[in-house]
């Protein structure tokens, strides 16, 4: 049982805190920093479940969180919907929408599997940026009367927070559901070596298209949030690939396959990424820091901080995961 | 009685090489056939045929009276038809008792993770690794890295298992080891095919034994009657003095 390992609770209270710690005080400075870092987490974790756990690299990652803000808006602004039918839709949509590309492509594997996914996303862009409902390339806005059912924009602004913050909860625990279950045990499989998974049994494609179904899902509800709080969403921003890669580099900074590590790569990355944006003389030298990191984690330290902190604290598995 | 896997006609081609060319043959349950043969003569061809990682281009192929010709390899490993591979292929990441897991988890019975874990425990106390059941699976040696191949075959607790030279590059005492085992497997109701280079080894073990030279079936029959038989001498050993070695020695 999940609720028997120490990292579940450990989940709980830092969910806790981070729903408390802003409502304290009415801090929205400290609420803007931890949103940052929560939908961070969000996309780093989920990421995990395919590149860290079964070991399928998707560059077209950022696609899950930008769907799930324009199918989020449109429902909230064009259709009216209530902000969390439209985010669990948004959720739902997208997931179906992995899937079906999912069944096409995860036949593929290493590197033709990662270029098709820089394929998708692409086309995903080129899409968007030509759809009439959505706005094509200048993108959709939420009109101010979608926040009077939700009590005001400072009431709603609160309640995308909360919800942001269950759905990083959600993340961190559904992860560490899936570790400790037999459908992570067919993943880990399949990373070490498909064939040899098959072979014993394991039903390949079938869990490969479910994992990468599944790890769309919280993205996109985190999407949907996010974009209804900042109110407007265009192409360009919702698919870039660049951020992709960024996530890409939270995991693997954190360390790959490990919860904590994904999580804890994610809080530490959005924080110099907000310290160099905002740094007159550095600004948008992120990407340049990331890809130096990126090189420095793979050569020298390809567990990342999680692994680096077991070799320094043997015992601290027993809590982290 | 109808035998457990019946194979007809089989023939795979890879461009104009007859990997396999019209082999035909039967195993009864409770059974251990020997596949000898030279190198490339398609012995790992025709395993990979039976698993189902290779399509045949002709024949059919009947497991417990199914015809599994045209399923996926995991979709025959389910039904309890269980392989190692010449090249160990351990999940490298992966505890040996996980690597153990995997196979009990998704083989014939389809148990639940808990049960796995107690499958794979017992499993792993008859093939003698129980004492690095925490240690990664690359940690292990070649003869035990043989072995995990062999656990996780069994911890699936097929009705056939295929061995691809479990024996070779193992020293005598790990050679000793692991024939113990093998014949001990008819008796938990499990048939075996294995593919061997150790001939003192495969030329007791086996009921039968089968030869495949250049793709096709050349002999079959028991061990003594086939180390005799003109064609394998000449064919295949190349040796007319072998035959007094393998059955002399024995």
């Amino acid at each position: 049982m999940i609720f028997k390992r120490p990292f579940f609770w450990i989940v709980i209270g830092v969910s806790a805190l981070f729903a408390l710690l802003p409502v304290w005080g009415n801090d929205a400075t400290l609420r803007e920093t931890l949103i940052l870092s929560a939908v961070a987490v969000i996309l780093a974790t989920n990421l995990n479940l395919m590149i860290g756990y079964t070991g399928y690299v998707n560059f077209g990652n950022v696609i899950f969180f930008g769907l799930g803000g324009y199918i989020g808006l449109y429902l909230t602004t064009v259709r009216g919907w209530h902000l969390i039918a439209a985010a669990l839709a948004a959720g739902l949509a997208v997931s179906l929408f992995t899937l079906l590309f999912g069944l096409a492509i995860l036949s593929l594997r290493g590197a033709y599997f990662a270029l098709a996914t820089i394929g998708i996303l692409e086309a995903v862009r080129a899409f968007v940026s030509n759809f009439g409902p959505w706005g094509k390339a200048a993108g959709l806005y939420v009109s101010f009367a979608v926040y009077q059912p939700l009590g005001g924009p400072m009431r709603a602004v609160w309640l995308a927070y909360f919800l942001v913050i269950a759905v990083f909860c959600v993340s961190l625990l559904l992860s560490l559901a899936i570790k400790n279950s037999k459908f992570g045990l067919a993943l880990f499989a399949i990373r070490e070596d498909e064939d040899a998974a098959v072979t014993l049994g394991v039903n390949a494609r079938f869990y490969k298209a479910r994992i990468f179904s599944l790890s769309a899902f919280l993205p996109a509800v985190a999407g949907a949030l996010i974009y209804f709080k900042n109110g407007m969403i265009d192409p360009g921003e919702a698919f870039e690939l660049t951020v992709s890669i960024e996530v890409i580099v939270m995991m693997m900074l954190g360390g790959q396959g490990s919860i904590t590590g994904a999580a804890l790569g994610a809080v530490l990355y959005e924080q110099l990424r907000g310290y160099l944006l905002t740094s007159p003389s550095l600004s948008h030298f992120q990407l340049v820091i990331a890809g130096a990191l990126l090189l420095v984690i793979v050569q020298f330290a390809p567990g990342g901080l999680i692994g680096w902190l077991y070799q320094l604290v043997p015992g601290a598995r027993r809590f982290f995961e | 009685m109808t035998p457990l896997l019946e194979v007809h006609g089989l023939k795979k081609h890879f461009g104009g090489l007859r990997a396999v060319n019209d082999v035909s043959f039967a195993i009864a349950e409770g059974e251990i056939l020997g596949l000898i043969g030279p190198n490339g003569a398609g012995k790992t061809t025709l395993f990979n045929l039976i698993s189902g990682v290779l399509r045949p281009d002709h024949g059919s192929l009947v497991f417990a009276g199914e015809d599994v010709t045209a399923w996926s390899p995991d979709k025959i490993a389910r039904r309890g038809l269980a392989r190692t591979h010449q090249i160990v292929k351990p999940l490298n990441d992966l505890s040996v008792l996980d690597n153990v897991t995997v196979g009990a988890c998704f083989g014939r019975e389809n148990l639940p993770l808990r049960d796995a874990r107690n499958v794979a425990r017992a499993v792993l106390d008859f093939v003698e690794l129980a004492d690095r059941a925490g240690a990664p699976a690359r940690s292990l040696t070649i003869a035990g890295k043989k072995r995990l191949e062999v656990a996780r075959a069994l911890a699936a607790r097929p009705r056939l298992i295929l061995l691809d030279e479990v024996l070779s590059g193992l020293n005598p005492t790990e050679v000793a080891r692991l024939t113990g085992l093998v014949r001990s497997l008819p008796q938990r109701g499990i048939a075996v095919f294995m593919i061997e280079h150790v001939m003192q080894a495969i030329m007791h073990l086996s009921h039968r034994i089968m030869v495949l030279n250049f793709g096709q079936k050349i002999a079959e029959g028991p061990p003594e009657e086939v180390a005799r038989h003109p064609q394998v001498v000449e064919a295949y050993l190349g040796d007319p003095n072998i035959a007094e070695k393998l059955t002399g020695s024995g």
